[in-house]
């Protein structure tokens, strides 16, 4: 097991409707002098599948925890639906020897076999934990002390809190210390831990429209100047639906929705272009523009 | 048959619904077409209907062992965020019908597929049931029951054609050089379709289709 290199798990949101996501992470991830190794082939993590064939989803979930051992590395993960899939299916072979018997049966028709030695972790978990919050705070040059967000986690890194332990689902404290460190501020607002409603947005608009409303109401009130996502679906869901919510309820926002990433990108002195803000569809240039960020643009372009 | 009572119920239930500013507001409508007393009709339960077995069935699969340990208390549903702004998805109903044995009600119902996975329910159920694994079997037998919504039968028809969730336009892999990410792995759905037959997916599910041709590999 090589400790100072991951394996880089993409997913499907991510590379489908996330880049920015993943340009800003690789930066940072750069920054911080991360090692990341990319997938040699790559099939889903299963997560879809749950719904389909339970039975399915294990086999997916299995197979890429199989070829990540062969490579003998951990897998950092983007998108909290693979790490929380790829957490559970890790947990429950580990313990049950029956079920993954039963699985290592099936993977032979693909030449692989689990065994249960390598571990799983989402960006928000490596970064507290693997490069540490002191780490961050000395990579930070240019703090966004002007600056106030609010956080979204989601619901896939924090629960079921039987197979993700590493923070209180009820709540959740590592996404607000890693935006403190950003210099940032950021805000307590009503109903921090409600679902974005992304899994039934194919089923009903309606619904997953209404609870975007209801978060985004919910941050307005408390003054957010910004929500920082760390889930491709979630940010997906609020930054292509905020102008939607903005038309049909007659409300107004104006919120940009960044990724974690991009944040701490800002404050690394990194320039929006390099954290690919240009891809997100809610302006953020009311961040940008503020004094702290023209003085990073301005020292990057001397450079 | 709609009495009068539950009509008037319905309306000020709606009106409160339109008060949150959710009916028929430019192209979005308030979703009360579905509901799973077929279509709003509150419909009595007939004895015929009733499949004493059901509960006993969902007992031995995993996931929905628990489910006799229900009592009722509503956590489940009060705690959901898409019970807050749906008026017919219920999780606790769900689970009560299947306790009762309506098992053909539950299982073409719709609004078994609006549960967003949030796992919330499952944190709080006070009996320890994982709810949201109940309801990921109703929808498995669901489905082998022919019955899947078209967003989560194309999901899984791309990933058995690509090895990804959705059809990654070109444009996108393309864009990824100029953005100068490394290209996308492709999906190994030569041993993705050898796993998948080695459990009888595609005879199981009927829906999906086998993927055919030699030009799946493309992500």
């Amino acid at each position: 097991m090589n400790p100072s290199k991951w394996l880089f798990f993409l997913g499907c949101t991510v590379p489908y409707r996330g880049v920015s996501y993943e340009i800003s992470a690789r930066r940072v991830l750069t920054k911080l002098e991360v090692g990341l190794v990319e997938m040699p082939e790559f099939n889903c993590c299963g997560l879809p599948l749950d719904p389909v064939s339970h039975e399915a989803m294990m086999i997916l979930a299995a197979t890429n925890l199989a070829i990540a051992e062969q490579q003998g590395l951990n897998i950092l993960t983007l998108c909290p639906g693979c790490a929380g899939t790829l957490k559970k299916v890790n947990k429950t072979l580990k313990e049950d020897k029956l079920q993954k018997d039963k699985i290592n049966n099936h993977l032979i028709a693909a030449g692989l076999t689990y065994n249960g030695t390598i571990e799983i972790k989402h960006l928000l978990e490596f970064l507290k934990e693997d490069v540490g919050i002191e780490k961050i705070k000395a990579a930070i040059t240019h703090p966004l002390t002007n600056l106030k967000v609010a956080e979204h986690n989601g619901c896939h890194i924090l629960r079921p809190k039987k197979f993700i332990s590493f923070d209180d689902p009820e709540d959740p404290q590592t996404l607000k210390a890693l935006i403190k460190v950003t210099g940032a501020d950021c805000l307590d607002y009503i109903d921090e831990t409600q679902c974005c409603g992304a899994p039934s947005v194919g089923v009903s608009d309606t619904i997953a429209l209404q609870l975007v409303r209801d978060k985004l109401n919910h941050i307005k009130i408390v003054g957010a100047q910004a929500l920082i996502t760390i889930c491709p679906s979630c940010h997906i869901m609020y930054d292509t639906n905020e102008l939607r919510v903005e038309k049909n309820f007659s409300e107004s926002y104006g919120i940009p929705i960044l990724h974690y990433p991009q944040l701490l990108g800002l404050a690394m002195g990194l320039t929006p272009q390099e954290l690919a803000f240009d891809e997100l569809r809610v302006n953020a240039g009311k961040i940008t523009q503020q004094p702290a960020m023209q003085t990073a643009q301005k020292t990057t372009s001397n450079c | 048959m709609i009495n009068a009572q539950s009509l008037s119920i319905r309306e000020r239930h709606l009106k409160k619904l339109a008060h949150r500013g959710a009916i028929q507001i430019g192209e979005i409508t308030v979703m009360t077409e579905v509901s799973i007393f077929n279509q709003g009709k509150k419909q009595p339960i007939k004895a015929s209907e009733i499949d004493p077995t059901f509960k006993y069935e969902l007992q031995k699969i995993p996931g929905a062992e628990k489910i006799l340990r229900c009592f009722q208390c509503g956590t489940c549903t009060s705690d959901c965020p898409i019970a807050r702004f749906s008026d017919t998805y219920r999780p606790r109903t769900l689970i009560h019908m299947a306790q009762l044995g309506l098992k053909d009600r539950v299982l073409n119902s719709d609004t078994l597929w609006l549960c967003a996975a949030c796992f919330t329910c499952t944190d709080r159920c006070p009996q320890n049931i994982d709810v949201d694994s109940v309801i990921r079997v109703f929808r498995n037998l669901a489905v082998e029951k022919g019955c899947i919504p078209q967003m989560f039968c194309d999901q899984a028809q791309n990933i058995v054609e690509t090895g990804y969730a959705y059809k990654m336009p070109q444009t996108r892999i393309k864009k990824r050089e100029s953005q100068s990410l490394p290209p996308l792995p492709k999906g190994n759905t030569e041993a993705l379709k050898k796993l998948l037959k080695g459990i009888k997916f595609f005879e199981r599910v009927q829906p999906i289709q086998k993927p055919q041709g030699e030009n799946q590999n493309e992500p």
